[in-house]
């Protein structure tokens, strides 16, 4: 292949892929209504989105539940991983196939059948946020037993023994041993079941109480003809999570860079 | 006196209930729901509703439809973006990785709206190309979760293979065909299995782009909106078999059925 056509065809992709949302920043910053009209530099779409009471409870909402979930998620499948790892086979391919079904199945259906069992069936009112946080903990906590489990295997299983033998009780052997080695894979758990709690729009939309929205709730039913003021802000609101998402990205990146070269030089 | 000892595998209790009791639990009750009628007899109407209805069968097909070009655009597009990015020599290989996938990080429902507002631009009345419009969004939704398994696979693929049929008398394009694209199939089929359920069953990125055609998803949601548990139901249940099959099909994917994990971690 010809190597301008691969840097063309490359360039084209990433128009593709970044052109809406840097556009839509660019417009952020002005006090246009629509994208194509030419108005002057204006800064009221972030006014809007700070102050107003209903768009910060939104987000604060949406950052505690994910937070919320994720930490519960996080201890659940961490301890569901170390469980199962160490249990008999019939228990152990339990766990792993019914791991397996939020993970492949579609959020639409995971979210409808909670919602049947846990607000039909048993009628647990939506209001009480318990339908919500168990939907996002049915979510996430499979991909942390999936990001535990690897690290499990590589383990090394006789410093545990080890510590047994020096007189260690299986729970602080538990704490001092097993976590430590697992530790970067409940690491990333975590931070993947932040991003799949922030993300959610099925779940949440058959589960949340009525005056509770999400990002993902409240921009869905703002598109279905929301005021033009909240509908700039939001315009606002996706440019400073693009920001957030570029910095983290940088800053992690950086790190693993940073950690690579210790590891180069560690060798060398 | 018996005393309470503490051992590894007791903590698999509380995941295995938690699981039986919010995953294997509400499937039953799905399925129960979808065989019964309001006042709890049993009965395959609904069933029977959904494969004689034209609607709800044109539904099928036309998200299969979606599903299926959905898929194969984002093919067209992720595999030679994974295949040069994965063959360049630069060395900040895996930063520029980074800019490709990065924004499946922000909210998908933020970037729907960013893409709306550019479609009404460029098209002016969006309703007038639903087909087209659902394959866009979609594209735009799910086109890193194509690139990156496609890019793993082939950047761990051995080189000395293509450089030995080089050696055998492949010219560039015959090496490319008969070596790199038969080795990259695992990830090829984990990107698919990525993109085409979900193509299927994420309705508000059609319902974001005012699109007033119907796919499996929103057909649960319609009737979510109508208070029909019984109908829901059957939907979520012949989704759930279509979901089945398909994973069957794709197991032999890279990841091992980490899905959406494989991809994100």
């Amino acid at each position: 292949m010809k190597k301008s056509l691969k840097v063309i065809f490359m360039a084209l992709v990433l128009t593709f892929i970044y052109a809406p949302v840097l556009i839509l920043a660019v417009y952020s910053f002005t006090s246009a209504t629509q994208i194509g009209a030419i108005r002057a530099f204006s800064l009221k779409n972030y006014v809007t989105l700070f102050t107003t009471e209903e768009l910060r409870n939104m987000i604060i909402g949406t950052l505690i539940l994910a937070l919320v979930s994720a930490v519960l998620s996080t201890i659940l499948g961490t301890i569901g991983a170390i469980g199962s790892f160490y249990s008999k086979r019939g228990m152990n391919s339990f766990i792993g196939t019914a791991n397996q079904i939020p993970v492949v199945n579609a959020d639409v259906v995971t979210g409808f059948s909670i919602c049947i069992l846990l607000v039909i069936v048993l009628g647990v009112d939506k209001e009480s946020y318990l339908p919500l946080l168990i939907g996002h903990m049915t979510l996430c906590a499979p991909f942390v037993y999936l990001s535990v489990i690897p690290k499990l295997k590589q383990m090394d299983p006789s410093i545990y023994e080890a510590a047994l033998d020096l007189g260690a009780t299986p729970f602080t052997a538990l704490f001092k041993v097993v976590i430590p080695q697992i530790y970067s894979g409940i690491l990333s758990g975590f931070s993947l079941a932040i991003t799949l709690s922030l993300d959610d729009y099925f779940i949440a939309t058959y589960t949340k109480p009525a005056t509770f929205d999400t990002i993902s709730t409240y921009v869905v039913n703002a598109t279905k003809g929301a005021q033009t003021r909240i509908k700039t802000a939001l315009w606002a609101l996706s440019t400073v999570i693009f920001l957030v998402v570029v910095l983290i990205v940088i800053i992690s990146n950086l790190r693993a860079m940073k950690a690579e070269n210790v590891e180069r030089r560690g060798v060398a | 006196m018996h005393k309470f000892s503490f051992s590894r595998k007791q903590l698999a209790i509380p995941y295995a209930i938690y699981l039986l009791c919010f995953v294997v639990a509400p499937l039953i009750v799905l399925i129960y729901y979808a065989f019964t009628n309001s006042n709890g007899e049993f009965t395959v109407s609904h069933l029977i509703t959904f494969f004689s209805d034209p609607n709800t069968l044109g539904t099928l097909w036309y998200s299969l439809a979606v599903a299926i070009v959905t898929t194969l655009v984002c093919l067209l597009l992720a595999y030679p973006t994974a295949y040069i990015l994965a063959k360049s020599n630069i060395s900040g290989k895996s930063a520029l990785l980074m800019v490709f996938i990065m924004p499946m990080w922000i909210n998908f429902s933020l970037r729907i709206t960013a893409l709306k507002e550019i479609l009404s631009l460029l098209e002016g009345n969006l309703a007038y190309y639903p087909f087209l419009n659902a394959v866009i969004g979609m594209t735009y939704d799910f086109l890193p979760f194509m690139i990156l398994p496609i890019f793993n696979t082939i950047s761990k693929l051995d080189d000395s293979l293509i450089e030995a049929s080089r050696d055998l008398g492949a010219d560039e394009f015959q090496a490319f065909l008969k070596v790199t694209l038969p080795l990259s199939i695992p990830g090829i089929i984990s990107g698919v299995a990525m993109v085409f359920l979900p193509a299927m069953t994420n309705y508000v990125v059609l319902d974001m782009l005012y699109n007033s055609t119907y796919i499996m998803g929103s057909l649960i949601g319609s009737y979510f909106a109508a208070y029909d548990w019984h109908g829901g139901s059957m939907i979520a249940l012949i989704l759930l078999v279509l979901i089945c099959v398909f994973t069957l099909l794709t197991r032999g994917g890279e990841e091992e059925g980490a899905g959406r994990g494989g991809v994100l971690l």
